[in-house]
């Protein structure tokens, strides 16, 4: 099959369906309603479950049962969305089991705006509900990495038996990119059968599963914890993923950005390459794991003076880039968080300003 | 002769933490009964909530899930959507499916979900140690209603059957009490009858049961069963109120 021109929210509900997700919950929000008005029609088509529930916070309760049952389940939403689920979703992580999330970001706070923003990257990457987890975040830069990574997110999320988000900004969702669904890149559902509620008599045996998140007694609850940490830990040395550019040049900078705004960052580096200042770019595509070694390693560069966190919030993946480059060289950040996305020619500003 | 009376095997043999007094164990007796009498063990889900009943999973032998306060009519969704050969039930006390869990229960019934749920209803918050309910009786003295429920301040007890049943969805919504031998018996038929309309899928089945507990209430087993006839059956009435067809499968 060839490349189809695609609205990003739309190449997300496909893809789901391309990685052998049939089911699907959701409630309206912008910039992401496309997913769903999307889905109410293709999954009929195929056999699947489309369903409108009356809330985030439902919503991720059905994604709960349904996961718990055993099949591939998968959500989208925008930011006040992902805050109602947030609950389901630490039950979710408690309880283990495999879920896809779909973050498609606008600004904050409360209502904040309905145009592209990264404002959410602490909530998907430290603590996105109440108690120890985390969730593995990709961030998608384009809509045929959306797709890519829709179809890794369901075996990842089997692999470890948890949720797994994608972290987009709004432009994800709403751009329009020529897209390739690679049948290659399914990978079938895993047996689920040690675990799964799913009826005693579908596993054949007399063993009844329990899925819960209740460990009433400290010690028994430690280990949970201790159990979830490791898993935490395998994630990163196993699936930390991120993109070079340029990075063999005597770079003067190095910017580490994420999503949309890596793709300005991009240009920026393009540009000022031509004016003779080199510059290169950590993109991560986990945002947890976060590359931490890549980017310190990156910042240790000779030539390397200074590093830019670059990202449409105040200065919340700034932290992680501070935390990787563990004051080797400086580190500032730039960026916007009202809708707007910076321009190259801001960026370019931006980075001559940490040099001069 | 056999056996006249026997465990149901979709009961464990784990000793319950119900306070004495308590009719959970009535109901769990119950479910378990229906369930081993239709024959659908090996196919059924349970979802438990929080509240009391938190740890019911210990005391069945069939597959469980543990939701979230309220959250299970929306689990039970979940499952019921993606499995629909599966047998789902819920069991909710009053705090969580009357109060944070009101729109779960609502939209599922609304939409006809083909699950099942049971609704203790006790008029109190037992597991938190007896608070307010939104089932709360009138002047009932509870731990944050120490001078009695004002229904000035807070309003009149839901009933949650009633208003089930307003929804214009067809659906079999019945209330039911477990405080003497011959309400119990009722229950049952009324219990079989939901699990039946689930097993035929034809609608969302829900079951309330008006029970006792004495630990909340400050009084003896005895006494709680006389308050819950007395107080709460004149304003929670036992009955069907609604059932899918002109003649309830229970009779």
């Amino acid at each position: 099959m060839g490349k189809v021109l695609m609205k990003g929210n739309e190449a997300i509900g496909e893809a789901a369906i391309r990685a052998g997700c049939l089911n699907y919950f959701a409630y309206p929000i912008t910039p992401q309603s496309e997913v769903a008005e999307y889905l109410s029609r293709r999954l009929p088509e195929v056999g699947g479950v489309f369903l409108q529930g009356e809330s985030e916070v439902a919503v991720s309760y059905m994604i709960f049962g349904a996961a718990a049952a055993g099949e591939r389940v998968f959500t989208t939403s925008s930011s006040p969305g992902i805050s109602l689920m947030s609950e389901g979703i630490s039950y979710i992580a408690g309880a283990q089991c495999p879920a896809v999330f779909v973050n498609i970001m606008r600004g904050g706070p409360g209502l904040g705006g309905i145009l592209p923003s990264q404002a959410d990257y602490l909530q998907a990457t430290k603590s996105i509900g109440h108690g120890d987890f985390r969730l593995l975040v990709m961030a998608p830069a384009g809509v045929q990495e959306a797709v890519e990574m829709m179809m890794r997110a369901f075996p990842l999320a089997e692999k470890y038996r948890n949720p797994v988000m994608i972290l987009g900004d709004g432009l994800i969702g709403q751009m329009m990119e020529p897209v390739e669904f690679r049948d290659d890149l399914r990978i079938e559902p895993t047996n689920k059968d040690e675990w799964a509620t799913n009826g005693m008599d579908t596993r054949g045996d007399n063993r009844r599963n329990l899925v819960k998140s209740l460990y009433l007694d400290p010690d028994e609850l430690n280990n949970h914890n201790l159990r979830l940490k490791e898993k935490y830990e395998r994630m990163k040395r196993e699936e930390v993923r991120y993109e070079a550019y340029r990075t063999e040049t005597d770079y003067r900078v190095l910017i580490v950005s994420y999503g949309t705004m890596s793709r300005v960052c991009r240009t920026a580096i393009d540009l000022l390459a031509e004016e003779g200042l080199p510059v290169a770019m950590i993109r991560p595509q986990t945002l947890f794991p976060f590359p931490e070694d890549a980017v310190r390693e990156a910042a240790a560069g000779k030539s390397c003076r200074a590093v830019a966190s670059i990202e449409m919030s105040m200065g919340q993946m700034l932290e992680d880039v501070e935390r990787s480059v563990q004051g080797k060289r400086p580190v500032r950040w730039y960026g916007k968080c009202g809708g707007d996305v910076p321009t190259p020619e801001e960026v370019i500003a931006f980075v001559r300003s940490l040099i001069d | 002769m056999g056996k006249t009376f026997a465990k149901p095997e979709a009961l464990s043999d784990a000793n319950t933490h119900y306070c004495p007094g308590c009719t959970h164990g009535v109901i769990h007796r119950l479910v378990a009964e229906v369930i081993d009498e239709l024959g659908i063990r090996g196919r059924t889900v349970g979802i438990a909530p929080v509240g009391c009943a938190v740890l019911a999973y210990n005391y069945f032998t069939f597959d469980f899930q543990e939701a979230a306060h309220g959250r299970a009519p929306a689990m039970a969704t979940g499952i019921k959507r993606v499995r629909p050969d599966l047998m789902v039930f819920t069991y909710q006390g009053d705090g969580d499916l009357a109060s944070i869990g009101m729109g779960e229960i609502i939209h599922a019934a609304n939409r006809g979900e083909k699950f099942t749920t049971v609704f203790v209803n006790n008029a109190v918050y037992g597991m938190t140690g007896g608070q307010m309910a939104p089932t709360t009786m009138p002047d009932q003295r509870t731990t944050t209603s120490p001078f009695g429920r004002n229904v000035e301040e807070v309003g009149m007890p839901i009933r949650v059957a009633e208003l089930l049943a307003a929804l214009q969805t067809p659906a079999y919504i019945a209330r039911q009490a477990v405080i003497h031998p011959k309400f119990i018996k009722k229950a049952k038929r009324c219990l079989k009858a939901a699990f039946t309309y689930q097993l035929e899928n034809r609608c969302f089945s829900f079951v309330e049961m008006i029970s006792t507990c004495p630990t909340n209430w400050g009084m003896t087993p005895l006494q709680a069963l006389k308050w819950a006839e007395e107080t709460m059956l004149p304003y929670y009435p036992i009955g069907e109120l609604k059932t899918p067809e002109a003649t309830p499968a229970s009779n």
